[in-house]
């Protein structure tokens, strides 16, 4: 029998050596029947390269495998799963993965991203399936019951946009996935462009029938050269079988795809200034009206979606929008596909309800800080979110619970920072970012975040003044890199005010 | 990466244009080529693109992707995001700096190396990250990155 082994070639594993390990195996097994199948990840990033072997009781893991340990494990019979020191016993059974509740991760790191053969058996298509059948209202119709909010960080409802495309009265029409992801912190969307590529694709065909849109773009950002090239070939092999083309599956409706990739901006993930960038031009940010939804890209009707949020429609379309809505709590529904980073021990993709509770994600899913240091702090939904301090880890994940602490969920990924942060070169350096990121459209931001970083440099800085700076910043920016930048600063200043020495204003009183 | 080109360059620019696609596409094939956009590619690119000389020089400006001085045989880009950030990512840029008498943006006179710093390659949980020409590398040390660029040196 023919032995199977697994090994991602996602760019983390990439980097952490999972090449040279797939050619030590391939090179020590040249006489065994094997095949080694290169996946995407599971996002168990803490154990990667993480390798799997199947066995008679299902996938046997391996983590933090190197070339060098690949003597031993072939020693050790690690191809019939036997006991060795980096085992991690069963895959599904690793309690990282048991405890979370998978739906657009479900088949992530099974198989290799562009085995359409494999997708469609694990459920691939379902949606496009039953989305070919049915007219574009009634799509439209289960988006909304499903209670699908945009994961890309506003959090808008998604039918709401799909109904307005839909209703513009234009001949051409566009899907634009945003694929910038540029949050530190996140790293959701490159995990399923790398590791399930045709369940973007599928989402956004489902999208394009229910608009009226027949043309897609994946605007990628250029850190991704993996997933380039896996969302490249895997655009290539659905239109050979036709997922994609002039007449999908024998349906008469049309979907193309292709992919763009960006200039190492974050504002470009705006998404006006990601409509520009697409047209070729510099990013600066849009004024808004006109709606993307109206006018987009070249002036005509286009659906901006996050990658996660096109990736969550399959689900929806197949298994009916109230299973989605049940999931989750009140309007926060579904599943938010959380990613742990910075000082965390059990780093990674956690895919779960929304409404467990940060410290629940934290502890039970991250196993603490990596370092060992106590936790002072997080920063939740990239550059532009809140720093929390631990008294406020109980509160759960919803976006409405984040949105009453002042703080959101934004593309839902945790930087777990320890005890030996710098609270006010957080804040410094947020100010900062904002300066090599600001567009140059709005003074606040352009100008206002020099000055933020200047005043923030002095250990006695005056509050006073940053607290006016950041005010003017929140009503004086077009876009959220601005009007939100206060947000980290702010909340460093409120809950550590002692690393910001003493409030000037308070002094003078 | 190869030594710029002239005749290279205004082939990439034409190809380009020719597929219906974007001067930033353009810019995008001409750092694939050559590392940076040279000034010789200036002129090319207002004609191909019918833009004027203030707004290519704009997008070339705006987007930190796109070089104007050739780079170093090598480039190292440190992650400086957050995430990277609270494992270390700042005592790391510093010890690479000091060790190669560089600052991020700078190239050796010599030619071998340029350092950049990069946002968040999305490694996140495995920082701190870097890219090393091209290629991926995560949880960096002092040694494991000294390890790193003294192969590339050798
Ligand atoms: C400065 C800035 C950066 C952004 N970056 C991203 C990004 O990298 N990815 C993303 O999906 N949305 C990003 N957004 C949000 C987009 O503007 C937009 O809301 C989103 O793409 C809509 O998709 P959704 O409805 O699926 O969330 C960013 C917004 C701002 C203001
Ligand atoms: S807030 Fe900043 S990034 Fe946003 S439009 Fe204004 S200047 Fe540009
Ligand atoms: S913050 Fe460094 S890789 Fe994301």
């Amino acid at each position: 029998m023919t032995a199977r082994v697994y090994i991602p070639a996602d760019m983390l594993s990439l980097a952490l050596g999972a090449d040279e390990v797939a050619k030590v195996i391939a090179e020590t097994a040249k006489d065994t029947d094997i095949e080694i199948i290169r996946t995407g990840s599971r996002g168990i990033c803490w154990a990667e390269p993480l390798i799997e072997v199947e066995t008679g009781a299902g996938r046997v893991a391996y983590g933090k495998v190197s070339a060098d340990d690949v003597p031993s494990l072939f020693a050790a019979d690690f191809l019939g799963g036997g006991a060795h020191k980096k085992c991690l016993g069963p895959v599904n059974e690793i309690a990282f993965l048991k405890e979370q509740q998978r739906h657009i991760f479900k088949s992530c790191g099974l198989y290799a991203p562009c085995d359409l053969t494999s997708y469609a058996a694990n459920g691939g298509f379902a949606g496009l399936r039953a989305a070919l059948a049915m007219n574009a209202g009634s799509i439209i119709d289960e988006v909304e019951a499903s209670g699908l909010r945009g994961r890309g960080g506003a959090a808008f409802p998604a039918f709401i946009k799909w109904r307005t495309v839909m209703g513009a009265n234009k001949t051409q029409k566009y899907i634009v996935c945003n694929a910038d992801e540029g949050d530190s912190g996140t790293f959701a969307d490159r995990l399923i462009m790398e590791g399930d590529p045709f369940l973007l694709i599928e989402g956004m065909v489902i999208a394009g029938l229910a608009t009226g849109a027949d043309k897609g773009v994946i605007y990628l950002r250029s850190e991704y050269p993996v997933a380039r090239k896996v969302l490249e070939q895997a655009i290539t092999t659905a239109r050979e079988q036709n997922w994609l083309g002039p007449d999908i599956q024998g349906s008469g409706k049309a979907f193309d795809l292709s992919v763009f990739v960006g200039g190492g901006s974050y504002v470009c993930g705006e998404e006006t200034a990601l409509l520009e960038s697409l047209e070729g031009k510099a990013g600066i940010v849009r004024a808004k009206p006109p709606l993307p939804a109206l006018e987009g890209l070249y002036g005509l009707p286009t659906l901006i979606h996050n990658v996660i949020t096109l990736c969550a429609v399959p689900e929806i379309i197949a298994q009916g929008g109230e299973a989605h809505a049940k999931l989750g709590v009140g309007r926060s529904a579904g599943t938010m596909c959380f990613q742990l980073a910075g000082d965390i021990k059990h780093g990674g993709l956690v895919e779960v309800p929304f409404g467990i509770s940060l410290r629940t994600l934290l502890d039970d899913f991250g196993g603490g800080t990596r370092s060992g240091l106590p936790i002072k702090a997080v920063q939740i939904g990239g550059p532009l979110g809140a720093y929390l301090p631990p008294h406020l880890f109980d509160t759960p994940l919803t976006y409405e619970a984040f949105a009453d602490l002042g703080a959101g969920l934004g593309h839902g990924g945790i930087v777990v920072f320890n005890e030996r942060a710098d609270m006010r070169a957080q804040a410094r350096y947020a100010f900062e970012f904002c300066t090599h990121e600001s567009c140059g459209k709005c003074t606040p931001c352009r100008i206002g975040s020099v000055r933020g970083a200047e005043l923030l440099t002095s250990s006695t800085p005056d509050l006073g003044l940053v607290d006016d700076l950041c005010d003017v910043m929140v009503a004086g920016s077009a876009c959220a890199m601005g009007s939100m930048t206060p947000i980290p600063v702010q909340s460093a200043m409120t809950h550590f005010p002692d690393e910001f020495g003493v409030r000037a204003t308070q002094a003078a009183e | 990466m190869t030594r710029w080109n002239e005749k290279t360059s205004r082939a990439l620019i034409e190809e380009t244009h020719k597929r219906g696609e974007t001067l930033t596409m353009a810019l995008r094939a001409l750092v694939d080529a050559f590392g940076y956009v040279d000034e010789a590619a200036i002129a090319p690119l207002m004609q191909t693109f019918a833009r004027s000389r203030a707004e290519v020089l704009g997008v070339i400006a705006y987007y930190d992707d796109f070089r104007t001085t050739p780079p170093g045989n090598h480039v190292v880009r440190l992650c400086q995001a957050e995430a990277c950030q609270a494992v270390g990512a700042r005592e790391l840029t510093a010890h690479v700096c000091k060790k190669t008498g560089l600052e991020l943006g700078q190239t050796s006179n010599d030619g071998a190396l340029t350092l950049e710093g990069v946002y968040c390659l999305g490694l996140c949980a495995n920082g701190p990250a870097a890219l090393i020409d091209d290629a991926p590398v995560a949880e960096l040390d002092t040694d494991r990155l000294d390890a790193k660029l003294a192969a590339l040196t050798s």
